[in-house]
């Protein structure tokens, strides 16, 4: 029982990692990417290629992928996704869309479409007493990780320079430019950033999310479920809602495998009708 | 006269700060009620909370001695409550026409039928050809919303109100943003508005308030500061000292 | 009755009621293409027997988009979802036949009431939200009902697909063929009732007022639209086409896959309506044209990673912006232009070349 809650939460912690990415793309720019799978795929083959073929270590691989995939985002935030802020929802969500499906095409093309593994290191295998519970200590690293990255991240947002213009940009961009703060560079950077976690969530989360050429199609869901019920407010409103889902979604998957995913769905959809705003959001309920 | 459109102490809080008052305003049949304040007096949120844009915080809207305050927007259309707005609100890819026909339809519980073509409707056209002729938009009633001159969108604004038959029928600075040249053909329509249509006037531009009000509610800080004929407004000095307090 | 010609209405400007009912008129007059589409759609029966299965496939795709196109293009509702209504109407098609009656009109009707119920259901999900919470919602309900199906495998067969029934002569007088034949005439006639009825639907006073609602809903409201009452209808009559649509798929290939509910389905259909265009109801079936030949080209090419480059064909066309590729006449030479607009704008009953 507090095995499956641990790991629920770290695999709700994996998703935290991936979707903060889309949160601050959907909060600062109002850009609803549905392709944001698709990087966190690209750093789990990143990895997998690594490890398999030229025998790099998992741990190297992992800031490896984060760097490549932010290097990605950028390239693609620069080239293609800015020209589209402004543009109506109906064509960002063509956009993301057809990004969607050239990745898995070409991912398939490339890797095929087989389930890939990764040989985790032999410290990383089996299981840990913890206060009595069993915990798979990759699990625990994932938490670990993912732990410290909330704070760093909390932390940057809070303390730094850049945190507050950030804040700044997602309160009200127009104030921010008044501001003298150059809002298309704060958000290139952030984009960059966010692509890079979701890489790296990727990265770590091939072994727990299992890694294939639909990947994206298959999370995107649960990434837009983060953000969506989460609100795009804050940092907490999203890892709240990740963590929840997580567990939810553990949970469901044992307890209930028939009609596990049915009732994340419907739960999703109550929510929404509800509380569109997101479930943690100040406005509420209209 | 008779009272055609009252509040009751309407109160609109958001989050802590209070926009509207604890307002009783009342309006006669056929007035030319003037509602003037200074920038952020709540005038704006006063006339949404009319129209049932917004929901009161507490307080009631009467119309007509029926309480309005729990019905939807269109509701309070089809029982004669229309308003125009500050920022044109059209239909840009409609023709002046379409959106005039469009109006009557919903008037006349049309809009939800769905077999016969526009055209069928010919009491419904026959009306909105005299509609868009009296607006003096005979001659664009064929062309797109976006491409007329920005005079004739504010007389299709002002058409689309009236369209609806209003007993009670809000301008929210029907001159605003209208180049000098067109200004006066706005404001001509303003004036020959048939008197049985009671009009509720939101008007920055002092002279337009006192040569077209018969009464002018002030509003200050969300609350009803003072309430007069046009002689007794103008010669408030509370008045004056807060408007040289601004800017006039 | 026929519109009224140039002249007519140059003498008859005085009177303004004249002019503006004529102006009305001509908003929903027939044009030319429509014309030329249907008989074209028509001669395809005798003239490429041999492609009956692909134009059948042609006929199901637009009516789903035409559906699509109903509350996206006139009611503004963007959904990722809208594989769920054809999803029911080809399962309720197939258990329908399977279990109680194999006249496939009679299942079309039913397969058509049960999304319809459905799509009234879910209407009141998609009222309130922004363009974010609707995409969610529509996409959620989808996922929900592929779950469902799934998982009640003895009532869908799940993963393996429903199959094992055979659908009997349509009214009892029109057996379907090897060929596809049957097929398509009856997959085109039901394209057909169906544009027709939405024709009178988009140009009667319920289609202006939902053009109202997508344009500027604070105004619409404040010209008395009811706008939550509209949408649930128009929702709800998409919800049954898709339905039809659904059916129409099962009935012609005698067999459910659970992929009728996937969420490609709903992707698809919205590049299929983005290729034709928004909002014009042949948008769809242009789209559908243009997709399907696509796709069976691209398959044939490359078959495993023909959605790479559907991906790419949606790329391609936001960047170059939709409203560009629905006016791609106007790149052309302006006397090939010339020749387009009369043909566009020609309506039977006007001499070619008559206007100015």
């Amino acid at each position: 029982m507090l095995t499956i809650l641990f790991d629920g939460v770290a695999y709700g912690m994996l998703l935290f990692i991936i979707a903060v990415g889309l949160a601050i793309t959907l909060g600062l720019m109002n850009f609803i990417n549905l392709a944001h799978g698709a990087f966190a795929m690209a750093g789990g083959y990143i990895t997998v290629v690594l490890m398999n073929r030229y025998g790099v270590s998992f741990y190297l691989c992992l800031p490896i992928a984060f760097l490549v995939v932010a290097a990605l985002g950028a390239l693609l935030e620069g080239t293609l996704y800015r020209r589209l802020y402004s543009a109506p929802h109906l064509d960002q969500v063509l956009f993301s869309v057809g990004l969607v499906f050239m990745s898995v095409a070409a991912v398939h093309y490339l890797m095929g479409g087989q389930q890939q593994l990764i040989h985790l290191p032999p410290e990383l295998n089996g299981r840990t007493e913890i206060f009595g519970i069993g915990v798979g200590r990759y699990r625990l690293f994932i938490t670990a990780v993912c732990a410290v990255l909330v704070v760093a991240l909390q932390l940057v947002l809070a303390k730094t320079r850049f945190g507050s213009q950030l804040r700044a940009a997602v309160d009200d961009g127009r104030v921010a430019r008044g501001l003298g703060i150059n809002v298309s560079a704060v958000f290139a950077l952030t984009f960059a950033f966010g692509s890079g976690l979701a890489g790296l969530g990727g990265a770590m989360g091939a072994e727990i999310l299992g890694l294939d050429p639909n990947f994206p199609l298959k999370f995107m869901v649960y990434f837009l479920i983060v953000v969506t019920v989460g609100g795009t407010s804050s940092m907490t409103g999203p890892f709240l809602a990740a963590l929840l889902l997580g567990i939810a979604d553990v949970a469901g998957k044992y307890y209930f495998p028939q009609i596990g995913a049915f009732v994340i769905y419907g739960v999703m959809v109550i929510m929404l009708v509800l509380r569109p705003h997101g479930l943690f959001s100040r406005e509420g309920a209209r | 006269m008779s009272t055609v459109l009252e509040t009751r102490n309407l109160v609109k809080r958001f989050g802590g700060f209070v926009a509207t008052d604890n307002v009783s305003l009342t309006v006669q049949r056929g007035a030319r009620h003037a509602l003037i304040g200074p920038n952020g007096a709540g005038k704006t949120t006063l006339i949404n909370l009319l129209t049932g844009s917004l929901k009161p915080t507490s307080g009631r809207v009467v119309l007509e001695g029926e309480d309005i305050t729990g019905l939807p927007v269109h509701r309070r259309v089809s029982r004669g409550l229309a308003r125009t707005f500050q920022v044109n609100q059209l239909f840009p890819d409609f023709t002046p026409l379409e959106s005039v026909v469009l109006a009557i339809n919903e008037r006349e519980r049309l809009g939800a039928s769905a077999w016969a073509p526009l055209a069928a409707h010919a009491e419904a056209v026959d009306e909105a050809a005299g509609l868009l002729e009296r607006f003096g938009l005979t001659d664009v009633m064929g062309e797109r919303t976006s491409h007329l001159p920005y005079g004739k969108q504010r007389l299709l604004e002002i058409a689309l109100a009236f369209a609806a038959k209003p007993r009670v029928l809000l301008l929210d600075e029907p001159a605003a943003g209208v180049p000098e040249e067109e200004r006066h053909e706005v404001l001509a329509i303003v004036r020959a508005l048939p008197a049985e249509v009671t009009v509720i006037l939101i008007e920055h531009d002092m002279d337009l308030v006192f040569s077209f009000a018969d009464r002018i509610s002030v509003l200050v800080a969300g609350a009803l500061f003072t309430e007069g004929t046009v002689a007794e407004i103008a010669a408030d000095p509370r008045v004056k000292a807060i408007y040289l307090g601004e800017d006039a | 009755m026929t519109a009224v010609s140039e002249s007519q209405e140059a003498v008859s400007a005085a009177a303004p009621e004249h002019l503006a009912a004529a102006q009305l008129r001509r908003r929903s007059a027939w044009r030319a293409y429509e014309l030329v589409l249907w008989l074209v759609a028509v001669a395809l029966i005798f003239l490429l027997p041999s492609k009956a299965l692909l134009l059948t496939e042609i006929a199901i795709v637009a009516l789903f988009a035409v559906s699509l196109d109903l509350i996206l293009g006139y009611a503004g509702i963007v959904s990722l979802g809208h594989g769920a209504f054809f999803g029911l109407g080809a399962y309720v098609a197939g258990l329908f036949a399977r279990h109680y009656f194999t006249e496939p009109v009679t299942g079309l009707l039913v397969a058509g009431l049960a999304s319809g119920i459905f799509g009234f259901a879910a209407s009141f999900l998609v009222l309130r939200g922004s363009d974010l919470t609707r995409l969610m919602t529509t996409l959620g309900i989808a996922l929900m009902l592929a779950e469902l199906a799934n998982q009640m495998a003895w009532l869908t067969g799940g993963a393996d697909g429903l199959g094992g029934f055979t659908i009997g002569p349509i009214l009892g007088l029109f057996e379907f063929d090897l060929w596809g034949r049957t097929g398509y005439i009856y997959s085109l006639a039901v394209l057909f009732l169906a544009m027709l009825i939405a024709r009178r639907l988009v140009h009667a006073p319920f289609g202006l007022s939902l053009k109202a609602i997508k344009a500027n809903r604070v105004r619409a409201a404040m010209v008395g639209v009811p706008a939550n009452s509209r949408i649930v209808v128009i929702y709800t009559i998409a919800a049954v086409y898709a339905g039809f649509a659904g059916a129409l798929l099962t009935q012609t290939t005698s067999f459910v896959s659970p992929d009728v509910l996937a969420f490609h389905r709903s992707a698809d259909v919205l590049l299929v309506l983005v290729i034709g265009g928004v909002g014009y109801l042949y948008g769809g079936i242009i789209g559908a044209i243009v997709f399907t030949l696509l796709r069976d080209w691209l398959s044939v090419i490359t078959p495993q990673y023909w959605m790479f480059w559907i991906g790419l064909v949606l790329v391609v066309i936001v960047l170059i912006g939709r409203e560009n590729l629905a006016r791609w006449h106007t790149f052309l030479p302006a006397p090939v232009q010339r020749v387009f607009k009369r043909a566009a704008s020609w309506r039977p009953g006007v001499k070619l070349g008559g206007g100015g």
